[in-house]
């Protein structure tokens, strides 16, 4: 009996890389497509000025002015700023709520067939429904206060969540699965141990979808409910009214710039969770 | 553990076995060699409790079984020592229990240093030497091996056989392996049995008398040869 250790190569070992390409190569582009969207933009707006249009369209400049309060048009300083806070806080809450019972759903529905045969139709029903003509319902039943805007970011984000989740439970190896079953794993092993770990890329993929869509149920929300602190939405349609365009591109931004926000968030943090073993494809 | 008339007839009428019969006993290691899809794998599905024969019988203690599969079947997001002390988790133990069981079992497959990395850290060859660590903690009696080392390259599937042989002089366990490489097998076994497709019927078995520990260099031995013409032959049989 031989207790020779085989060689291990030091080759073997793969190092964990990531795609680098030069700083320059991935900025400069975009850079390029930016100036020149600035450029259209003012000559655009310029031939407005021309034509004394000026109430539909602003110089990017003056966007700027408005992102730090005090525009050409005058608004409260800072109304901007309080209203992306508010908009950030009601698609934060929404978004939160929606993971708490998309991750219920999905479990329960993994763990007991009929639930899922019961369940699934009215989940798609959430995802096809327009959100825009379900709002005005639920401001007629339960107000049109904060509760109803949150309740628009929780509807319109918890589809992702739910068919994600769904499908990365079910995603383990079969025999993955057929280790636990000869070791006489629970079911409860069984989920803790191998579906919702190997469910984790998946779950984040539908958070980052809902990320997005949970700001914009908040805005939409906002758009449609004026009572109480007013939001994004609620600026977006004040700006609209009053033929303020550049504190109306500003808000429009503004609402952009949150959702991205949102989602870059939780794509960082899904990929942080798994680096260690998932490779985007 | 023991075949007796074992058959398996799949419920959409397939028939993938025909009455095996042959016994593995402590500190033998028996192969099964056959072209693929004759009802290799269904043996040992059968052998371990994931399927079931619909005549005859499978004797054999389940309570603790080695299964090494096709792929090196390792969680992803756990590294190597705890992918290897996945079954004594399974099992209850502590961390403490785990921690020295898994430790020799590493050593065993000479993974030592290695215990921190992550299943894409590691070559296939590694992640299969993973896979036996992992199947080497509870210690079990009787070891499954199904075509673990098919997907890789040829040298490091020779030098993970010498490995697998390694474990069986050391661990004494009985073994049933499967593969459709003839030399694999004459090399690994003390007896390999050669087996048609549809139904899967054993046609013919030999008894290899080569003592262990096997060198390498007895591959090129004039009686591995021979033995190996002789396989080849009894296999192309099965094949037609």
């Amino acid at each position: 009996m031989s207790d020779v250790q085989p060689p291990v190569v030091p080759g073997e070992i793969k190092k964990i890389s990531r795609p680098a390409g030069s700083l320059a190569s991935r900025i400069i582009p975009p850079l390029v497509v930016f100036v020149g969207f600035m450029s259209l933009w003012y000559l655009y707006a310029a031939s407005l000025e021309e034509r004394e249009r000026k109430a539909t369209l602003a110089y990017p400049h003056q966007v700027l002015q408005d992102f730090f309060g005090g525009g050409p048009t005058g608004d409260q300083p800072g109304e901007l700023i309080k209203a992306f806070g508010l908009s950030a806080m009601v698609a934060l809450v929404g978004l939160i709520i929606a993971m708490i019972l998309g991750l219920t759903f999905a479990i329960l529905m993994n763990q007991a067939k009929w639930i899922e045969t019961s369940f699934y139709p009215y989940a798609i029903f959430l995802q096809t429904v327009p959100i825009l003509a379900l709002v005005p319902l639920i401001g007629l039943n339960i107000g049109f206060g904060l509760p109803s805007r949150v309740l628009v970011a929780v509807i319109i984000s918890l589809f992702p969540i739910i068919t994600n989740t769904l499908f990365g439970l079910k995603s383990a190896e079969k025999g993955l699965h057929e280790i636990f079953t000869l070791h006489d794993a629970s079911r409860m092993t069984r989920l803790f141990k191998l579906q919702i770990p190997a469910a984790l890329p998946a779950m984040f993929t539908g958070f980052q979808i809902s990320a997005g869509l949970s700001v914009i149920g908040s805005i939409v929300g906002g758009f449609f409910f004026g009572r109480g602190a007013k939001g994004l939405g609620n600026r977006v349609q004040v700006y609209a009214n009053n033929l303020r365009p550049a504190e109306l591109i500003a808000a429009i931004l503004l609402s952009a710039l949150l959702g991205l926000a949102f989602f870059l968030f939780f794509g960082w943090l899904g990929k942080r969770m798994t680096r260690n073993w998932h490779q985007p494809i | 553990m023991v075949f007796d008339h074992v058959g398996k007839i799949f419920p959409d009428g397939t028939e993938a076995l025909a009455d095996i019969n042959f016994t593995v006993n402590p500190g033998e290691f028996v192969t099964v060699v056959g072209p693929s899809g004759c009802g290799k794998s269904t043996l040992l599905r059968i052998a371990s409790g994931l399927d079931h024969e619909t005549s005859g019988d499978c004797r054999i203690d389940r309570s603790n079984i080695g299964y090494v599969f096709q792929d090196a079947t390792l969680l992803p997001w756990r590294n190597v020592k705890a992918n290897v002390e996945l079954l004594a988790e399974l099992h209850g133990m502590s961390a403490t229990e785990r921690a020295e069981l898994s430790r020799p079992a590493i050593e065993l497959v000479g993974l030592s240093g290695f215990e921190s990395h992550y299943p894409r850290q590691l070559s296939g060859g590694m992640r299969m030497r993973v896979s036996l660590a992992r199947s080497l903690v509870l210690r079990p009696p009787v070891f499954l091996f199904d075509e673990p080392f098919g997907a890789l390259d040829e040298i490091t599937r020779e030098l993970m056989n010498e490995e697998a042989l390694r474990l069986f002089t050391h661990e004494g366990f009985a073994g049933l392996f499967i593969t459709h490489s003839i030399s694999e097998a004459i090399f690994m076994s003390t007896t390999v049995h050669v087996m048609s497709a549809r139904p899967g019927k054993i046609v013919a078995s030999y008894d290899i008398p080569f003592e262990y520990p096997r060198s390498p260099d007895l591959r090129f031995e004039p009686e591995f040869a021979r033995l190996n013409g002789e396989l080849s032959r009894a296999l192309r049989g099965a094949h037609s």
